[in-house]
């Protein structure tokens, strides 16, 4: 099945969703600090972050939210062509002792957050790290899975799952293309 | 980019990509671990024929905050004073599997020579060769002026800046690599310096010559004024001003220059500063001085240089 999987109503129930999930499996969300892995993690993340402010009153969206660019701790920088570096940011009380929610679009293969894992390790110690996904498309190569999926979706491994977001491409859908 | 060995060689494009990547690196020293793996595996030597504390001491700590393996070669008690020539020295690091050679080097074109000899499998770094370049010192240079003077620096270039360049601008390689990388940022640069110290066939240079710092202060709005070192071990034979005395009347910065310029301006030194002969000791200290901050943006502009020679596919250009 190739098309648009998921609209902007599906993706706006689903991080609904897991906003209270994640305030739930934390009893509120008063340490919950929210990574976003750029590119398209960074704007789920405010999003997320938006919506538990609504579920919990006293919540500090704006200060809740970080960018975690995990450029220079990939396993395939030799195997690509030279990537730029983008910008990591930490709230301003640091994430010792948070629960650090990191954020991306696609889960895939894992090594995104294997990298993802070590760059927190370099900015702190956390009380714990979780995972939330807009889309989880399976094939892991690595013993790593979300606390958090906005969908499940049976992929083959040649296909491509684009996610497209209003910040950033002017519409949200999930779309799903066959591979070449 | 495989080598960087000339800021003549780099557009625009590449320039602004090193300066947005030393501000990213930037920001991972401010951190509790500044230590990034990125390049672990990697191995850069340092291959220095002449002397150089910062300039070594930079690269070394740029290659080590990225994880790298860094070996030093000096010429002095190597198989150089022994009189081994540069290929041979350069087929040595080759057989070690040296991914990065950063090369300072007595002779101009030294650097250009290792890298396109053919001897050398990995990506050469210009760390200054004779009279010609010392692309990563101008790098630095840029990347504070940015930092300083352009409100919105990622991105930007240094267009409506003016820069003066005074001093021994003869015997200056970090001159030379300014003139091109300024010029190509955008900016205005301004040579000063006595007759005696401008080079021959200055003339098609992207820039102004004037011959006393008074004159460049009164004739142009100056943002950045950079400071040369006089380089006395390359003076033999004398003859280029009459007197330190001289010199410093005409082309130092003391505090009373440093109090016409615009307020904003700032004060820089590539160093090591000879100071009462081309800076005095209020200027070198002033807070508008940005010598010291000069020396913690080199090893971030070292780190972006190597990140962006040695990362990438194997063979890439």
């Amino acid at each position: 099945m190739t098309g648009t999987i998921m609209g902007a109503a599906d993706i706006s129930r689903a991080l609904t969703r897991i906003a209270h999930e994640i305030v739930e499996r934390n009893d509120g969300a008063a340490d919950v600090v929210l990574m976003g892995i750029p590119t398209r993690g960074l704007p789920i993340a405010h999003r997320l972050a938006a919506r538990i402010a609504e579920i919990e009153p006293g919540y500090d969206a704006e200060h809740a939210c970080g960018a975690l660019d995990i450029t220079m701790y990939r396993d395939d920088l030799f195997k690509n062509p030279t990537r730029t570096i983008g910008t990591t940011s930490v709230p301003d009380a640091g994430i010792d002792d948070a629960v650090v929610v990191l954020v991306d679009d696609v889960f895939h293969t894992g090594r995104t957050i294997r990298a993802a894992l070590d760059a927190i390790r370099d900015l702190g110690r956390p009380r714990a790290v979780q995972l939330a996904a807009l889309v989880d498309r399976g094939h892991r190569e690595l013993p790593i899975r979300a606390d958090f999926v906005g969908k499940n979706i049976p992929t083959a491994r040649s296909e491509r799952v684009d996610v497209r977001l209003e910040e950033i491409d002017g519409e949200d859908a999930v779309i799903l293309r066959k591979g070449e | 980019m495989r080598h960087l060995l000339s800021t003549k060689d780099l557009s625009r494009d590449d320039a602004i990509l090193i300066l947005d990547t030393a501000a990213q690196m930037a920001a991972t020293q401010e951190r509790e671990v500044r230590k990034l793996p990125t390049l672990r595996g990697k191995t850069v030597v340092n291959l220095f024929f002449e002397d150089s504390t910062r300039t070594r001491i930079s690269f070394e700590a740029a290659a080590k905050r990225l994880s790298a393996d860094v070996i030093n070669f000096s010429a002095k008690g190597s198989s150089v004073s022994k009189g081994e020539s540069l290929k041979d020295t350069a087929l040595t690091l080759q057989a070690m599997g040296a991914d990065a050679v950063v090369v300072r080097h007595w002779a101009s074109g030294a650097a250009y020579q290792l890298a396109h000899g053919g001897w050398l499998h990995g990506s050469v770094l210009n760390a200054g060769d004779g009279t010609h370049q010392h692309p990563t010192q101008s790098l630095l240079d840029a990347f504070t002026i940015r930092k300083h003077l352009v409100t919105d620096p990622m991105g930007n270039d240094l267009a409506g800046l003016t820069v003066a360049i005074v001093g021994d601008v003869l015997h200056s390689r970090v001159a030379r690599s300014n003139v091109h990388l300024l010029h190509t940022l955008g900016a205005k640069v301004v040579l000063v310096a006595p007759a005696t110290l401008v080079p021959v066939g200055v003339e098609p240079w992207p820039c102004d010559v004037v011959h006393t710092l008074d004159e460049a202060i009164e004739s142009y709005d100056i943002d950045a004024l950079m400071m040369l070192r006089v380089q006395r071990e390359r003076m033999t034979g004398g003859g280029f001003f009459p007197s330190p005395n001289e010199y410093t009347r005409l082309f130092g910065l003391d505090g009373d220059r440093l109090r016409r310029l615009p307020d904003h301006a700032i004060v820089m030194h590539p160093g090591p500063m000879n100071r009462g002969l081309e800076i005095s000791a209020e200027a070198a200290d002033s807070p508008r001085s940005v010598i010291v901050e000069q020396v913690a943006n080199g090893v971030a502009v070292r780190m972006a240089a190597l990140y962006l020679l040695l990362a990438g596919e194997e063979g890439a250009q």
